[in-house]
């Protein structure tokens, strides 16, 4: 074959560093790093991008992405983006957090910067355990699931209940965007890419905030392999986390997060003042 | 040049604007209240950023992210928030991220009280957050000083790459003074910071602004160079006021509120004829050694006062090295000592001191 014919179809984007991640086998943190820096690279934002990373397992996210990165405290992600967003309001910034950060320490990080309406790109996965410290429970266990914390399975009635982030966050005024997604098939990586990449290109479009949740597995601390993890999650987590488009304002008719909650309140005269 | 009459708080807020800073991130507490009111009503009309953070953590989080990102940036609480501040400022330090952290103090533990106190030198200057490292800490005495302090404050945070903290209290925050602010400063002229995370541009390799080091060897590596940077710190930047310390047989030690009435206490006390002095430090950390070491050749006792139950008379016996006695005198709670109670305890010590004399005679 002349060199005029082959061509490249397939190559590791340039937003992700040509570097051995520490994820482990079967882990699907890689589809996702993989993901946003495809996206990286296609909106062409590399050069212009922030990532702020996590504490777990994608605590070393900053070795993985080409961009420049900082690394937050636990939960800190959100509160460490939106000063970045301040400072920098043209360029790209976007949080890559896991259930622990983003769900549990740093609720009050996630909540507030999404109603703030934060211009942010947050990436959240939710592989239902802490996967970095050797599989404790986490905001995310399944009801019975059993983790090093929860030898028994999670007990609702002493361990509370799951917290359903989107659901969540579907309430608040300042966001733009939530999906919930999933990476067990080249269809759903094909859908989680698209929604990532929507995440980032509404915030250039100053849509306000945008969190993409990706229902993930975690073989090496659910004790399975690769297939099985994927078996449990299709089978448990899926129906408690529904895969779905939970808050798009832009399909609701509206310019942004702010005119969609200015139309929720638009009987609050104090909440219309100012606006046209 | 003009003077203006400004509360502590007020002056701390202005100056750090004029240093440049552009980015305020706070939380609501009593007594440093008129700071964050100050950003809020002050930052907008400059292009500035007034962020009201959902707590003490987030804000102090959001310092690291926006000094990671390049900015000047600062950060006010009082004494519960600096707690909750500790781990942020723990992670600044080992990012080596700059940054301004003022600590209004009041009164502890716990919720304590809302009254002045100086409890937190402790926190300050020993254990402000979890791990091996330093902050800068400056304690102004006059609202001029807070608004001279907060000025310089970032071009040594900027300077050493170092998280600054000014030690105030609720007596200095609330107090006015007539004040001349220093010329403001356009941030676009100040200093390139080659390490922010402002994005590459396709035109460099990316930066990172991490604390994470899993391989001890390059961890402890990273630690010692951080403290040969402390070294240069306390050889250049100790900073104290000597206040008729040089013939001095009794000499007080005093920082803050607690200086103003140590210095009334040591007037009252040459009126009497008793040779007291003062040294005042104004760099918490790094001690002022050099500024004490010189009154040893004629100190016969010293005396710290403090609004606390006795915290820098620890560094200043460290000092001393058992050289000469150092006696401690503080309140605490919000008490404020009058200048009638550290005249008692000099008059004490000037009387034990005509004893020792007259033994010595004998």
């Amino acid at each position: 074959m002349s060199e005029s014919e082959s061509k490249v179809v397939f190559q590791r984007p340039h937003a992700l560093l040509p570097v051995v991640t520490n994820y482990c086998p079967g882990c699907t943190h890689g589809i996702v790093n993989r993901l946003v820096a495809e996206t990286l690279d296609e909106l062409d934002v590399e050069g212009s991008a922030v990532g702020v990373a996590p504490v777990g397992c994608s605590v070393m996210a900053y070795d993985f992405f080409g961009c420049d990165m900082i690394e937050a405290a636990h939960g800190r992600a959100p509160a460490v983006a939106t000063a970045v967003k301040r400072v920098h309001p043209d360029n790209v910034v976007f949080a890559y957090q896991g259930d622990g950060d983003l769900a549990s320490i740093g609720m009050a990080e996630t909540v507030h910067a999404a109603t703030r309406g934060e211009n942010i790109t947050v990436i959240f996965i939710n592989n239902a355990i802490y996967g970095m410290t050797g599989g404790q429970m986490a905001p995310t266990s399944l009801p019975n699931q059993v983790t090093q914390t929860s030898p028994y399975g999670r007990d609702v009635a002493t361990a509370g209940f799951p917290v359903r982030v989107c659901e969540l966050l579907s309430s608040l005024d300042g966001v733009a965007y939530l999906e919930r997604v999933t990476v067990d098939s080249p269809k759903n990586v094909r859908k989680a890419k698209k929604a990532i990449k929507r995440a980032f290109q509404n915030q250039i479009d100053k849509k306000g905030y945008s969190l993409v949740e990706v229902v993930a597995t975690c073989p090496t601390n659910w004790g399975m392999t690769p297939q099985e993890a994927f078996e449990w999650m299709r089978e448990n987590m899926l129906p408690y986390y529904p895969l779905g488009v939970y808050k798009d304002v832009e399909a609701d008719g509206f310019a942004n997060a702010a005119e969609a909650a200015a139309a929720r309140a638009a009987a609050c005269p104090i909440a219309q003042k100012g606006r046209e | 040049m003009e003077k203006v009459l400004m509360k502590g708080n007020e002056a701390l807020a202005e100056s750090a604007m004029r240093a440049g800073c552009r980015f305020f991130f706070g939380y609501p507490i009593t007594p440093q209240t008129e700071l964050a009111a100050y950003m809020s009503k002050n930052m907008p009309k400059v292009g500035g950023t007034y962020l009201q953070a959902e707590s003490e953590v987030a804000a102090i989080n959001m310092v690291y992210g926006a000094s990671a990102a390049g900015a000047r940036v600062m950060t006010s609480s009082s004494s519960p928030g600096i707690s909750l501040k500790g781990e942020g400022i723990s992670y600044m330090a080992g990012a080596d991220l700059p940054g301004v952290i003022i600590n209004v103090q009041r009164g502890g533990p716990g919720l304590g009280g809302i009254q002045p106190s100086q409890s937190d030198y402790f926190q300050a200057t020993k254990a402000t957050g979890h791990g091996d490292f330093q902050v800068v800490v400056y304690a102004p005495s006059t609202v001029q000083e807070m608004a001279d302090i907060a000025y310089e404050a970032f071009d040594v945070a900027d300077k050493y790459r170092t998280p600054v903290m000014i030690l105030a209290d609720g007596m200095l925050g609330q107090m006015m003074e007539p004040v001349a602010l220093p010329q403001p400063k356009d941030p676009a002229d100040l200093p390139e910071k080659p390490w922010a995370c402002t994005g590459h541009g396709g035109k460099r390799p990316h930066n990172v602004a991490n604390s994470l080091y899993l391989t001890a060897d390059a961890l402890e590596k990273l630690n010692v160079e951080r403290f040969q940077r402390y070294e240069a710190i306390k050889a250049a930047e100790q900073r104290a006021e000597s206040y008729l310390a040089d013939d001095a047989d009794i000499v007080l030690v005093a920082f803050g509120a607690s200086a103003r009435v140590a210095r009334s206490a040591v007037n009252a006390a040459r009126a009497e004829g008793i040779k007291a002095g003062l040294v005042r430090p104004i760099t918490l950390w790094p001690f002022p050694e050099k500024a004490l070491e010189a009154t040893i050749a004629s100190a016969k006792e010293y005396l710290v006062v403090e609004m606390n139950m006795g915290q820098m008379v620890e560094d200043v016996r460290l000092c001393i090295e058992g050289r000469r006695p150092v006696e401690f005198y503080g309140r605490c709670g919000g008490v404020i000592p009058t200048p009638a109670e550290v005249l008692e305890q000099i008059r004490a010590i000037q009387g034990r001191l005509n004893d020792a004399q007259e033994k010595e005679g004998e």
